[in-house]
């Protein structure tokens, strides 16, 4: 593409309440991938918490909100799997396949994904001397087929060195309100999860989604381990 | 013990208390997981297979009406007789009224998930009958009086020496000297225990994994041959099943068992395939019987659940599932348990069910390796929304996402709720987390919430810009 796309920033939900910096290394990224980066203020969720949980007529009105903000750009990115699989795989539902959720769905992207298959990049500059590990989340990995994207851009960060571990298609128990819903059993999967996580030598563990990241993080926290916890985009912008 | 759904959540706690119980889920993954993943490599074009049986299950369901018309006709050219139960009840009464014709008192039984769901050994029992089961897994929990914990393998939850404490429980008259800490000694016993019920039977009862329609058969897979001989040593054989296993004819059971045996156990091919049609031998008085159970099945067909009677019982979405592997079968407290129970569950029993599909993360595995490719996560979330709108979902639950909502559908309000929140999560905060929250227990009783930064990145932007 010649012209530099415009594309709309889906900051997510999480991103903009808690860790505003994932969004300006998103924003970062995608002008360094020669986009024209937009981010609609009247955006708030993509409406997943509502539509898992059943609540059809929530998740109808959030979505086509989502849709009347979005639809105008050339293409739609979110620094998750999670969210961005939720416009992209069950808008066509949630919107029962209204012909602007299905365009809608075809532009948007998960943010390394984008970056590597839609806008070619094929390293970063960025430094990050340390050994981690690499958490697919289940929607980015089944949902989106993000598995390759953010390994071979954090294989260019200067120092940087990526273990893999030996359960990665494994939940690690967030899955939104489930964690709040069931918090035993949410706790036994982040407790596999890190331990397979510290089993890797590792001292960072780097997701492409908060809401995993935010769990495990917090399960750390409460466990006394010090593993730190990052965004794939904080990393490959050079913003950790 | 733990038969009630209603009681999952309490049930799960229990079970990732077990340590015991632990260690043998920790199984999973090398019994079951590795070896369909070698199986589905060694094929070659799985999805191409995949996506024919699927075919062969929809086209079984789109057409159940004649195809078990046609399997009825088949079965009675054959000699057999076929019996209709709408439910449970009807189901076991049937069971009983050609047990009493028989004769019978000791009945063999050949594993069957819909004996299970229709509480048959119990009912017999009642009955002053003797159900023995025969299959070492089924054997082995019957003796420990307790449901399966698994589809294909009844017995998964437990350790060896756990089945030795039954067998010497159990075996009274054998020698309590005997050595029995060896798998192999453990199923040496088992057989020759089995080897007098099978010679006392006097009636036997399998399941079918499926039903062709054309030769009127009934198909079972087995690896340790007991579906034969419970089958062919007596006089009555009875087949019972649920009326959603029928299909065109062998050739589509062909596929399906390709698919089946690969999910299953990661065997190319089951010990054991038997086809039987019909009453078996010369002997006078031979009678064979197919039980067909509807108990909720046919109610699916036409809603948005009908995708999961393609279930061919493979149970590959337990052995995938997170949440079955941390607590295993009996915390669901039903027959089925697992993402297939929890698709299957609320449309076969109904509200107390509740937890079934709302326990699940939606990480998508179990549709991932579905053999028949039921889109296990759409069927919970169905439910889910279903319940929600019959006003089964929580209180708190229901008010906390309409209070969220009524805000995400006004950004101006919303932006300035998310202000407010992330200073006041910052102010709450010590030592870089908030450490608990009213109204989100959940989130608290296992972990803290890293502190947010103090301002939204939407701020952060306009200020910027």
């Amino acid at each position: 593409m010649s012209a530099r796309p415009r594309v709309g920033l889906f900051v997510t939900c999480l991103v903009d309440l808690v860790r505003p910096q994932i969004g300006f290394a998103a924003v970062k990224l995608l002008e360094q991938a020669g986009c024209d980066v937009v981010v609609p203020a009247a955006q708030t969720c993509c409406g997943q918490p509502a539509w898992n949980a059943g609540a059809d007529r929530h998740a109808v009105d959030i979505a086509w909100q989502v849709v009347d903000i979005f639809d105008e750009f050339d293409y739609v990115v979110a620094p998750s799997g999670s969210c961005a699989g939720m416009i992209k795989r069950h808008y066509p539902e949630v919107l029962k396949n209204d012909p602007r959720a299905l365009a809608l769905a075809a532009k948007t992207y998960e943010l390394t994904s984008f970056l590597v298959n839609i806008r070619g990049m094929k390293a970063v500059v960025a430094k990050c001397p340390t050994r981690a590990c690499y958490h697919d989340s289940c929607s980015g990995l089944r949902e989106m087929k993000v598995r390759d994207q953010p390994r071979q851009l954090l294989k260019s960060v200067d120092g940087l060195t990526i273990s893999e571990l030996s359960n990665g298609e494994v939940c690690c128990g967030f899955g939104g309100l489930f964690s709040v819903k069931y918090p035993e059993i949410s706790e036994r999967m982040a407790d596999d999860k890190i331990a397979d996580a510290v089993a890797t030598g590792a001292d960072m563990l780097i997701g492409g989604d908060l809401g995993c990241l935010l769990h495990l993080e917090g399960r750390m926290e409460r466990q006394g381990k010090t593993m730190r916890v990052r965004h794939v985009a904080e990393v490959l912008a050079d913003a950790i | 013990m733990n038969a009630d759904p209603r009681a999952f959540k309490a049930q799960a706690r229990d079970a990732l208390n077990d340590a015991k119980l632990k260690s043998a889920l920790g199984r999973l993954k090398t019994r079951f997981a590795l070896k369909r993943q070698e199986a589905v490599a060694g094929y070659g074009d799985f999805e191409g297979l995949r996506q024919a049986g699927r075919a062969i299950r929809d086209y079984s369901i789109a057409n159940l009406d004649r195809l078990l018309v046609t399997f009825e006709r088949n079965v009675v050219a054959r000699g057999g007789v076929v019996h209709w139960a709408r439910d449970a009840a009807e189901a076991q009464e049937i069971i009983l009224g050609i047990l009493r014709d028989a004769g019978a008192k000791t009945v063999t039984k050949g594993k069957s998930m819909v004996s299970e769901e229709i509480g048959l050994n119990a009912h017999l029992e009642s009955n002053d009958m003797i159900p023995v089961e025969t299959d070492l897994g089924e054997y082995i929990i019957q003796l420990r009086k307790e449901p399966p914990s698994h589809i294909i393998a009844p017995a998964f939850h437990l350790h060896k020496e756990q089945v030795e404490e039954a067998f010497r429980d159990a075996h009274t008259a054998l020698d309590p000297n005997r050595v029995l800490n060896e798998r192999q000694a453990l199923v040496a016993e088992a057989r020759a225990m089995l080897r007098t019920s099978f010679e006392a039977a006097d009636a036997g009862i399998t399941g079918a994994n499926f039903l062709s329609a054309a030769e009127g058969a009934a198909v079972i897979v087995t690896n340790e041959g007991n579906g034969d001989l419970t089958r062919l040593l007596p006089r009555t054989h009875i087949v019972l099943t649920g009326i959603e296993k029928v299909v065109a004819d062998l050739d589509d059971v062909a596929v399906l068992l390709r698919l089946l045996t690969r999910s299953a156990t990661g065997q190319e091919i089951s010990s054991y395939v038997s086809i039987m049609s019909g009453p078996t031998g010369e002997r006078p008085g031979s009678a064979f019987h197919i039980v067909l159970l509807d108990n909720g099945r046919s109610k699916l067909i036409g809603t948005q659940a009908q995708d999961v009677l393609r279930c061919i019982r493979c149970a590959a979405c337990l052995n995938h599932c997170p949440i079955y592997s941390a607590i295993g079968g009996h915390a669901y407290g039903a027959t089925y348990p697992g993402p297939i129970g929890a698709a299957l569950n609320p449309g076969l029993i109904g509200d107390s069910t509740y937890h079934h599909p709302n326990a699940s993360t939606f990480c998508g595995r179990c549709a991932e390796v579905c053999p028949v490719k039921i889109p296990l996560p759409t069927i919970m979330r169905h439910w889910r929304a279903k319940e929600y709108a019959d006003g089964l979902a929580p209180k708190a639950m229901i008010a906390g996402l309409g209070v969220w909502a009524f805000a995400a559908k006004r950004p101006a309000l919303y932006r300035l709720g998310a202000k407010i929140m992330t200073r006041a999560l910052k102010l709450m905060s010590r030592d870089g987390a908030v450490h608990s929250l009213p109204l989100v227990h959940g989130w608290f009783a296992v972990r803290d919430f890293p502190a947010p930064r103090g301002k939204t990145f939407q701020e952060l932007w306009r200020e910027r810009a």
